[in-house]
């Protein structure tokens, strides 16, 4: 099994975000996703740079992908993800169904992001015969929902044709809206959000009123508000996942994926989950509880 | 302009096309659609019937199949697809990009809408489902603001159908797990946010309290309106803060943008609220009849009535309205 950085869901400053993909291509992890997925006014990077940082990473060993955003509303955002399909060098992990659009009338090959509503084999065909190359699963289901697609792509005789990925590792995106919440957080509309999601480099922590953490605000996405933590579960995964995804926090990150590339070759035991951390999801009951 | 109604049991139905509806949509008793509650939706017996009044009243009937089809269950999904051709239902309105595959290729002929719950907000994407599909609506998700909305119309020859009034949806459709995350059952995979099987009230020393799967969601003082825990309106604490850091309890009301969704082109304005009962079912469709051909009178002269904003906030979640994403500032 391979292990996968997802692309980095925060806003962070140029510089730290350039020193990250410098450590990352160092570190053990055999994909590297990169890109703005959550928001086109963070342009610390613009889409040009992402391309160019793309195209750095390019031969190095790894495996370099582009993400796309998830909401896609003003014309100019369709504008950007033309721009992203159209690199030449680095192949696309499409978040909205109007990237498949854009990448299968191009004839390109393309991954299905987590962001994508891919719920069965039929649409797995679909989206193979119009050059999907792998599967990352929603976040929301579960090892039993995956082998029973999985066995369904068996019998439609496509199992061959593509690869899945899992979320396996970090905050979940669990929705994404028009507002955003961490400019709201701060009594700020969107128009005059002044950027603000860079303060929160890990998201805004939001709790109950007793106390539990329920979401991380990140700007017009909302995410789990624990982290998710699939490491226990990599040897239930054999057979059918093919990449395990680590979405990155910082730098520890690299220490998560060393984890599980040690996990992977049989050096770590079983590890408990602490209190902030849940696997819900992968055993088909609630997202933030531990199996 | 068309008013489309939503109708959970035959009499709201018969009351929506009573009232002046153009279109009543309704769903199956099964998860193939996102308001699966118990004691809600059409039997098959019942579907005959409620087909049979839309039709002696020359009005159209829209059957929503807005789930994702489950691992070994597409039989349900094209199930419904083909009672929907049976009924002669005027559209069947698909979020599923395998159960939308499925009608175009058996059913050449069925008129088929794009589901919010597919969230499709833009030029490409309403073209992949336009190129390999041949839908003729798309149902936009509540996250584009009326601009947005504009731009999209200008910039695509589909027919465009968008919320006009009740419950609000603050997520792009289609693209929210935290009811699963909360709960294990989200609107994809279930049909339902939020399910009311995990709802507890509590009267405690702090108050009312509101509960989903045990997570507290608010705290009502004595006096204060209770209302049902949807998760994403609930009050939470960001940095010491205690406020609705999501939503407040509010209903989306569009009355004062008629005119622009007019000019916009909009083919059809659809009132939330299935789950709803026959009585709001009855008020929101008689408000809206009235405004829209109030408009259609006199489009200069338009104006929402005062009656028409109370009665809509009577029905309101929170007594609240608000215009939404549509509204910038809200944003």
């Amino acid at each position: 099994m391979k292990i996968s950085l997802g692309p980095l869901l925060y806003y962070w400053p140029k510089q730290k975000v350039e020193d990250f993909y410098q450590q990352a291509i160092t570190s053990e992890a055999d994909i590297i996703y990169l890109g703005e997925t959550v928001c086109s006014k963070r342009r610390e990077l613009k889409s040009r740079d992402w391309i160019e940082l793309a195209k750095a990473l390019e031969g190095q060993g790894k495996e370099i992908i582009l993400s796309s955003m998830a909401l896609l509303e003003a014309p100019s955002e369709v504008k950007v993800l033309r721009q992203l399909c159209e690199n030449g060098v680095v192949s696309l992990e499409a978040n909205d169904v109007g990237a498949i659009q854009l990448l299968s009338e191009s004839k390109l090959p393309f991954i299905c992001g987590p962001a994508i509503n891919c719920y069965n084999a039929s649409v797995i065909k679909l989206f193979v015969n119009k050059g999907m190359q792998r599967w990352v699963m929603p976040v929301e289901l579960s090892r039993d929902w995956l082998a029973k697609t999985l066995t369904d792509c068996e019998d439609l005789g496509i199992r061959s044709q593509f690869e899945v990925e899992v979320f396996a590792h970090g905050f979940m995106p669990l929705a994404y809206s028009a507002r955003c919440f961490t400019a709201r957080s701060e009594n700020k509309g969107k128009d005059d959000c002044e950027l603000c999601c860079i303060k929160y480099p890990n998201g805004r922590i939001t709790t109950t009123q007793e106390g539990q953490q329920v979401f991380i605000l990140n700007g017009i996405q909302t995410q789990s508000g624990y982290c998710y933590n699939l490491l226990n579960d990599l040897p239930s995964m054999q057979g059918m996942v093919d990449i395990a995804r680590i979405s990155p926090t910082g730098s520890e990150s690299f220490a998560t994926v060393q984890q599980f590339r040690d996990a992977l070759n049989g050096q770590v035991n079983y590890l408990p989950l602490d209190s902030k951390e849940c696997n819900g999801f992968w055993h088909q009951i609630a997202g933030l509880e531990k199996h | 302009m068309e008013l489309l109604c939503p109708a959970g049991s035959l009499p709201a139905l018969k009351k929506a096309i009573d009232c002046g509806a153009d279109a009543v949509y309704i769903g199956l008793k099964d998860d193939t659609n996102a308001r699966h509650f118990a004691g809600l939706n059409f039997t098959d017996k019942k579907l005959v019937q409620g087909a049979q009044y839309v039709a002696d009243h020359h009005k159209h009937l829209h059957i929503a199949i807005n789930t994702f089809a489950h691992p070994g269950g597409e039989k349900r999904w094209q199930n419904a697809v083909d009672k929907c051709v049976d009924l002669g239902a005027n559209a069947a309105i698909i979020a599923d990009i395998a159960t939308l595959d499925y009608a175009a290729n058996k059913y050449p002929e069925l008129e088929l809408h794009l589901s919010v719950q597919a969230s499709a907000t833009n030029t490409a994407s309403i073209a992949f489902y336009k190129q390999n599909f041949n839908i003729k609506r798309v149902v936009l998700p509540r996250v584009l603001s009326i601009q947005q909305v504009k731009q999209l119309s200008r910039n695509t020859d589909i027919d465009l159908e968008v919320f006009a009034f009740g419950s609000l949806c603050i997520m792009a459709e289609g693209r929210c797990y935290l009811s699963s995350y909360f709960t294990s059952e989200s609107p994809n995979t279930v049909g339902a946010c939020s399910p009311a099987k995990y709802v507890r009230y509590q009267e405690t020393d702090n108050g009312l309290e509101s509960r989903l799967n045990n997570i507290l969601i608010d705290r009502y003082q004595r006096g204060e309106n209770a209302g049902y825990p949807t998760l994403c309106k609930g009050k939470f604490i960001v940095d010491n803060n205690l406020y609705h850091a999501l939503e407040e309890p509010t209903s989306l009301n569009t009355l004062a943008m008629l005119p622009e969704l007019m000019g916009a082109g909009i083919r059809s304005v659809k009132i939330e609220g299935r789950q709803r009962s026959t009585a709001y079912v009855e008020q929101i469709t008689r408000v809206w009849r009235e405004a829209i051909d109030t408009y259609q009178a006199d489009p200069d002269h338009y104006q929402v009535k005062e009656s028409w904003d109370e009665t809509l906030a009577n029905v309101s979640e929170g007594r609240q309205t608000t215009l939404g994403a549509y509204h910038r500032d809200w944003q």
